[in-house]
């Protein structure tokens, strides 16, 4: 199996990273060399193996739902790169 | 008296209760070394007038009573640090100064220890060079232009050069125990659960584990006893006895049975490596220990599996940032443009590989190929292990299969860098504890390290065992300040 440049360009739009059409090139042949390597999976016989999902064999524990922190509005926002009162600012998203 | 930042963490710590030296004097040593140690490029954020003011306030009131008393430490830039700039080595949290403190990081200076400053590291924990830092390549104090390691390298570097006396790390896939190895120290992966993860930038939050890094491995047993703890901030933090580490250390390893894996005898692995690990079973023999012979068929396909499910947890984890609530943000025409340009000038080529990958892995019509595949896989290396442990206590191998490279060597191909992780992947895709000691050198007299892999919440069997052979190996890091002006 190959990863062509379309492929690439579809993957990067579901990542959310932007991808010039160079980049694009050695990316595909990064992805490829790193795949060929990924399919020694497909060796193995794995129809009747459960899928480990976690390496912790307990259940998540469930905590009552309640408030423990004070207000922390301004830490929150304090990092953020654009802010306008007490609201994240993006860019306009409705026409 | 000797230079301070040559003595041990134990050392230290009996100077300062003993009032031999104060916290200040301490703090100051350390702090004066590292401004002489610039050209290793080990710091991020240096808080030295913070330490030092801190360490006054310890003098003023000391309480000997605590476990890290006075001690200054740096810590792997991944940790969140109240109101110290953590980057996680990325362009994107470049500006980043978190209002809350990791768990682990908080438990360090509730004993006491004192926060010396934030440790380079690879971008996000994904590299095994620390090459991939967006604050550049940091020198192994070994050798110049020899890389420390990875993802820890920072911590590995100003540990080998008495820039701290001790340091933590995290290891997602060897990233503690591969720098430890690389530059000559000990560096102990917990088994996962064991340390919080809350306020560790995540990368693989299935894989990431904090752990210890330090000159011995006593040291180790404190700061591990120091940041192992159950946390309801992580819900993966599991409730378990844990033992009082180093006052449970015991150098008797009579009669433990050391199971050596078959299949870590790797194609193409060095000479030296073989006979390292020769040397290491005869020290284990020499120590009390019984060697059998194990295997565990699966290893050569955990590679393959951390590769799907690393990337596939670090794309879900990564997609937080997006310009919007912190971190980089570039501007853009629309909020899509806004996300795609701040993520595409944000991340560095390493995170954006496996970001690629990941989201690959988990898109449609690919799921069952390789996420759920590598799942199942993950489960046949997990019982690999439980298998070999009805037999044998502990585990013993390689850490790498070869010593420091030169920075720029693999930098180009992924797959030779991923070839790091080999002996070191498969602990963490079972949960395992996990400590890589330094045993001996190569013909360029560069450290070499054995890996001691243990039960699940055996990590005091795993101390006793390094403890009990480091004495027979008797290594010594041979460093000459070689950057130094």
């Amino acid at each position: 199996m190959t990863i062509d440049l379309k492929t690439v360009k579809h993957i990067s739009k579901l990542a959310r990273i932007s991808l010039e059409e160079k980049k694009a090139e050695k990316l595909a042949n990064d992805m490829n060399s790193i795949f060929e390597f990924i399919e020694k999976l497909n060796e193995l016989k794995t129809e009747n193996v459960e899928p480990l999902t976690s390496i912790a064999e307990t259940t998540l524990r469930f905590r009552e739902d309640k408030i423990t922190s004070d207000n922390i509005r301004e830490k929150i926002l304090k990092n953020s790169p654009e802010k306008n009162e007490d609201f994240f600012v993006v860019p306009k998203v409705v026409e | 008296m000797t230079d301070i930042t040559s003595l041990s963490l134990f050392e230290l710590i009996k100077n300062i209760k003993e009032k031999k030296i104060s916290s200040n004097e301490v703090a100051k040593s350390f702090i004066d070394r590292s401004e002489k140690s610039k050209k290793l490029n080990a710091y991020v954020t240096e808080n030295f007038e913070n330490c030092l003011k801190l360490s006054k306030d310890f003098d003023n009131k000391p309480n000997f009573d605590l476990k890290l008393p006075g001690i200054p430490i740096a810590v792997k830039d991944l940790f969140c640090t109240n109101e110290v700039r953590t980057t996680a080595g990325s362009n994107i949290l470049n500006n980043f100064v978190p209002s809350y403190e990791s768990t682990v990081t908080q438990n360090i200076w509730n004993e006491g220890g004192i926060l010396l400053g934030k440790l380079n590291c690879d971008e996000f924990a994904m590299g095994s060079s620390n090459e991939t830092s967006f604050f550049g390549n940091v020198q192994n104090p070994i050798a110049k232009d020899l890389v420390p390691g990875g993802s820890s390298g920072g911590s590995s570097s100003a540990l080998a050069a008495n820039l701290t006396p001790v340091t933590i790390g995290t290891d997602t896939g060897g990233s503690i125990r591969q720098p430890a190895s690389f530059t000559g120290t000990v560096g102990l992966k917990p088994t996962y659960g064991s340390c919080s993860r809350y306020g560790i930038v995540a990368f693989a939050s299935s894989l990431d584990q904090a752990g210890p890094m330090s000159k011995d491995v006593k040291d180790s047993s404190i700061l591990l006893e120091v940041i192992s703890s159950f946390d309801e901030k992580d819900s993966t933090s599991i409730d378990f006895k844990r033992n009082n580490y180093s006052s449970d250390l015991t150098k008797n390893i009579k009669g433990i049975k050391i199971g050596i894996p078959k299949e870590y005898r790797v194609d193409g692995m060095p000479g030296e490596i073989e006979s390292l690990w020769k040397k290491g079973i005869e020290y284990a023999k020499d120590c009390g220990a019984e060697i059998i012979d194990i295997s565990l068929p699966h290893t050569s396909y955990a590679l393959p599996t951390y590769y799907i499910v690393a990337p596939a947890e670090a794309s879900s984890n990564l997609a937080r940032y997006d310009g919007v609530k912190y971190g980089l943000r570039s501007s853009g025409e629309s909020l899509i443009d806004m996300y795609e340009k701040t993520r595409s000038e944000g991340f560095g080529e390493e995170v954006k590989r496996r970001i690629m990958i990941g989201t690959y892995v988990l898109s449609s019509g690919y799921y069952d190929a390789y996420y759920l595949k590598a799942q199942k896989v993950r489960q046949l290396i997990k019982q690999d292990f439980d298998q070999a442990y009805n037999k044998v206590d502990a585990i013993l191998t390689p850490s790498t299969p070869s010593s420091a490279f030169k920075i720029g060597e693999k930098s180009n191909d992924p797959v030779s860098m991923y070839l790091n992780d080999i002996f070191t992947v498969p602990v963490n895709l079972a949960g395992l504890p996990g400590i890589s000691i330094p045993a001996g050198t190569d013909k360029n007299n560069y450290p070499l390290g054995l890996q001691i892999i243990g039960k699940p919440f055996d990590e005091q069997t795993v101390l006793n065992i390094a403890y009990s052979m480091e004495e027979k190996i008797n290594y010594k890091n041979n460093i000459t300040d070689w950057w130094m002006e």
